[in-house]
């Protein structure tokens, strides 16, 4: 990697919510995470992970501290460059698919694509295939989201993630809505993504399972990080 | 590119939801619709009553008479002084146009001006033992064409036979009617002071207006003059100006020249001018209301898609769409059932005009068979057109506005 600076970095990362009572969701938040690594996130119900996950995205703003996102400063960014930074940088995968119920599998596959604008017309079919190929769900390409089942809608969800190519991969108990063998699954495409294709996930989970095949866990616990630990 | 995704998600919301798109689209077509046709059936009416206000008579009538009393000498004599005189008599004049040929001269030195002397009066025109009451009217053929449309009115004869006819006259069709009279009969016209002679008729006009058409004869200044009994006197003088516009102007020019009370067409037809905007007032209103009803299904429809649409606002941002992309995603579903109802409303506007051109009806007082007039100017398209982009882009912009600030973190959080 010719590039020395980490892939994502948090430094004094905290958030509070100005409300009548003020509410703070994480709290000097310390990370430093390189390309290729692949990190679950635990801790209790309510500890701030979910909260740490959309600050890391750059889809909410921390209230102090900085995140370097290559070596960016994102802090005093403009949302419009928060949202380039997402579009291409960064995929999102949810707990709930998300995925737009007016469009086939690969027309959801196609929209950061088609936002993005780099591709010709036919170079985003062919990745849009490749992508549903490599998920293992091409011959759902044309079904709507709503004739998929759980897993599949997920695995769709992770292929939309994928569409620009984005080093980062952030989840957010991805596997939360799955049976076992679809939880599976998608652990081991992430798995895959991070051993084969060198990305960087973060993913959030409830799963003890899924934790311990991660080769680093950051643990919350009341939106602090309790301890951080690399097998 | 960015176009490409705005348009295809705005088009896959419109089309999901494809009644409400419908019935708000109809919304604006009808509006548009509607407002093509009444404001070219007002427009039109308009046009062509202001059109015959100006062409069917001069735009300018100079009069034989004062706008205001003429003072007694004493109230001009001393103009601050406290007089009050009673029993006074005003001073009798003989009634006329003083010099008459010297101001129809000056006048007509003007460019884009015709000024005619004539003498009107009344009288009776007797035939076949029948009598009928006329306005007569001595005029100058050459410039009564210019003046009038009594020429384009002509059925039988013309106008300008008066001037090689000796004691010629043109009556109306109505007229004609009444007494038998037609081409070439000699008709007895007999004055007040008990004048009688004997008139042929040389041409047969027909307005439409009872009134013209059974009550109006023709013929020359010099004629009236004898028959009654007034030589060398013309009573108007009857003016036609480049630009109907100025006649106000240009009246109150002689007047001030000249003292004659000088009255334009517009002051002639105050009350209607006045009415034409009170109606303009009504039916653009009604017309305002029926496109503020329709912007608000517009308003309606992108409101419940921008509620129903949360979470795809929020996952698109959390994938890179910027605040406003959205807003364009749905702004683009509000133009586009504007263009769309835009277009159908042309169509019904089309229909609409083509329905009511094949109305006929009768009006009270005139002879024939009257069809509304219609102003099928683009005009009226271009506005109604105009209107309805206008009304569906302000309808979806604030809906689309909240779109843009949809925070996606609030509806991630709360749907999984
Ligand atoms: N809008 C909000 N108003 C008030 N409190 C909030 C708000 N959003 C989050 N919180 C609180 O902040 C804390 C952290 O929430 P967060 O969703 O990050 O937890 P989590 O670790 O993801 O929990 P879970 O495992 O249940 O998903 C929780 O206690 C939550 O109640
Ligand atoms: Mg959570």
């Amino acid at each position: 990697m010719s590039d020395p600076a980490p892939l994502l970095e948090a430094r004094g990362v905290t958030r509070i919510l100005q409300e009548a009572v003020p509410v703070t969701l994480v709290r000097d938040i310390d990370l430093t995470i390189g390309q290729g690594e692949f990190v679950s996130v635990t801790g209790p119900s309510g500890s701030g992970k979910s909260s740490l996950l959309y600050l890391l995205g750059l889809l909410d703003l921390p209230t102090a501290g900085q995140i370097f996102i290559d070596g960016i400063e994102t802090t005093g960014l403009s949302a419009n460059e928060l949202a380039a930074i997402r579009l291409s940088r960064i995929g999102f995968v949810f707990q709930f698919h998300f995925l737009l119920p007016e469009f086939s599998v690969l027309h959801n596959v196609l929209l950061p694509m088609q936002r993005l604008g780099v591709l010709s017309d036919a170079e985003m079919m062919e990745r849009g295939h490749a992508l549903l190929e490599e998920l293992d769900i091409a011959d759902q390409a044309k079904k709507r989201p709503d004739q998929l089942s759980g897993g599949q809608r997920q695995r769709v969800a992770v292929a939309r993630a994928l569409a620009n190519d984005p080093a980062l991969i952030l989840a957010d108990e991805p596997t939360g809505n799955l049976d076992s063998k679809n939880s599976e699954i998608v652990q081991e495409i992430f798995a895959k993504l991070v051993r084969d294709e060198g990305r960087t996930v973060i993913a959030v989970t409830h799963e003890v399972g899924f934790a311990a095949a991660t080769a680093r866990n950051v643990h919350l616990i009341d939106g602090r990080i309790d301890s951080d630990t690399r097998r | 590119m960015f176009w490409q995704v705005a348009l295809g998600i705005a088009a896959a919301q419109l089309t999901h939801r494809r009644r409400q798109t419908i019935v708000s689209t109809m919304g604006v077509a009808l509006g548009v619709g509607f407002f093509i046709a009444t404001s070219s059936v007002m427009s039109g009416s308009e046009k062509d009553l202001t059109r015959r206000l100006v062409d069917n008579a001069p735009h300018i009538t100079i009069k034989d008479e004062f706008r205001t009393a003429a003072k007694q000498p004493v109230y001009l004599a001393y103009p601050d002084a406290t007089v009050k005189l009673t029993n006074t008599k005003p001073r009798e004049y003989l009634r006329g146009i003083k010099n008459y040929g010297a101001i129809v001269e000056e006048l007509s030195q003007q460019p884009g001006v015709i000024a005619e002397a004539a003498l009107t009066g009344q009288a009776i025109v007797r035939y076949a033992s029948k009598d009928v009451g006329a306005s007569i009217a001595g005029i100058d053929p050459e410039k009564e064409r210019h003046l009038t449309t009594v020429e384009r009115d002509m059925r039988e004869g013309s106008l300008m036979r008066l001037k090689t006819a000796s004691q010629g006259i043109v009556i109306g069709r109505g007229m004609s009617v009444r007494l038998g009279l037609g081409m070439e009969d000699l008709a007895t016209v007999v004055s007040p002071t008990g004048l009688v002679r004997r008139m042929k008729v040389v041409g047969i006009f027909s307005t439409g207006n009872l009134l013209l058409d059974e009550g109006q004869v023709y013929m020359l200044v010099k004629d009236a003059q004898v028959l009654l009994d007034k030589p060398f006197i013309a009573n108007r003088i009857r003016i036609k100006i480049a630009d109907p516009d100025d006649a106000e102007v240009f009246a109150s020019r002689i007047e001030s020249r000249w003292g004659y009370r000088s009255e334009s067409w517009q002051e002639v037809n105050r009350d209607f001018l006045g009415l034409f905007a009170i109606r303009n007032t009504i039916t653009y209103s009604i017309v305002g209301a029926i496109m503020i009803v329709a912007s608000f299904g517009i308003f309606n429809i992108i409101s419940t898609t921008v509620m129903e649409k949360r979470r795809d606002i929020a996952i698109l941002m959390s994938m890179g769409f910027r605040a406003f992309d959205i807003q364009t995603i749905f702004l683009v579903q509000g133009v586009f059932i504007g263009l769309i109802g835009m277009l159908l409303g042309w169509g019904i506007g089309l229909v609409l005009l083509q329905m009511l051109a094949s109305v006929e009806f009768t009006i009270p007082g005139m002879s024939e068979k009257q069809g509304i007039v219609l102003d099928r100017g683009f005009f009226q398209f271009a506005l109604g057109g105009f209107f309805s982009v206008v009304s569906a882009v302000g309808a979806a912009w604030y809906p689309a506005r909240k779109a843009a600030q949809v925070r996606p973190v609030d509806i991630i959080r709360g749907a999984t």
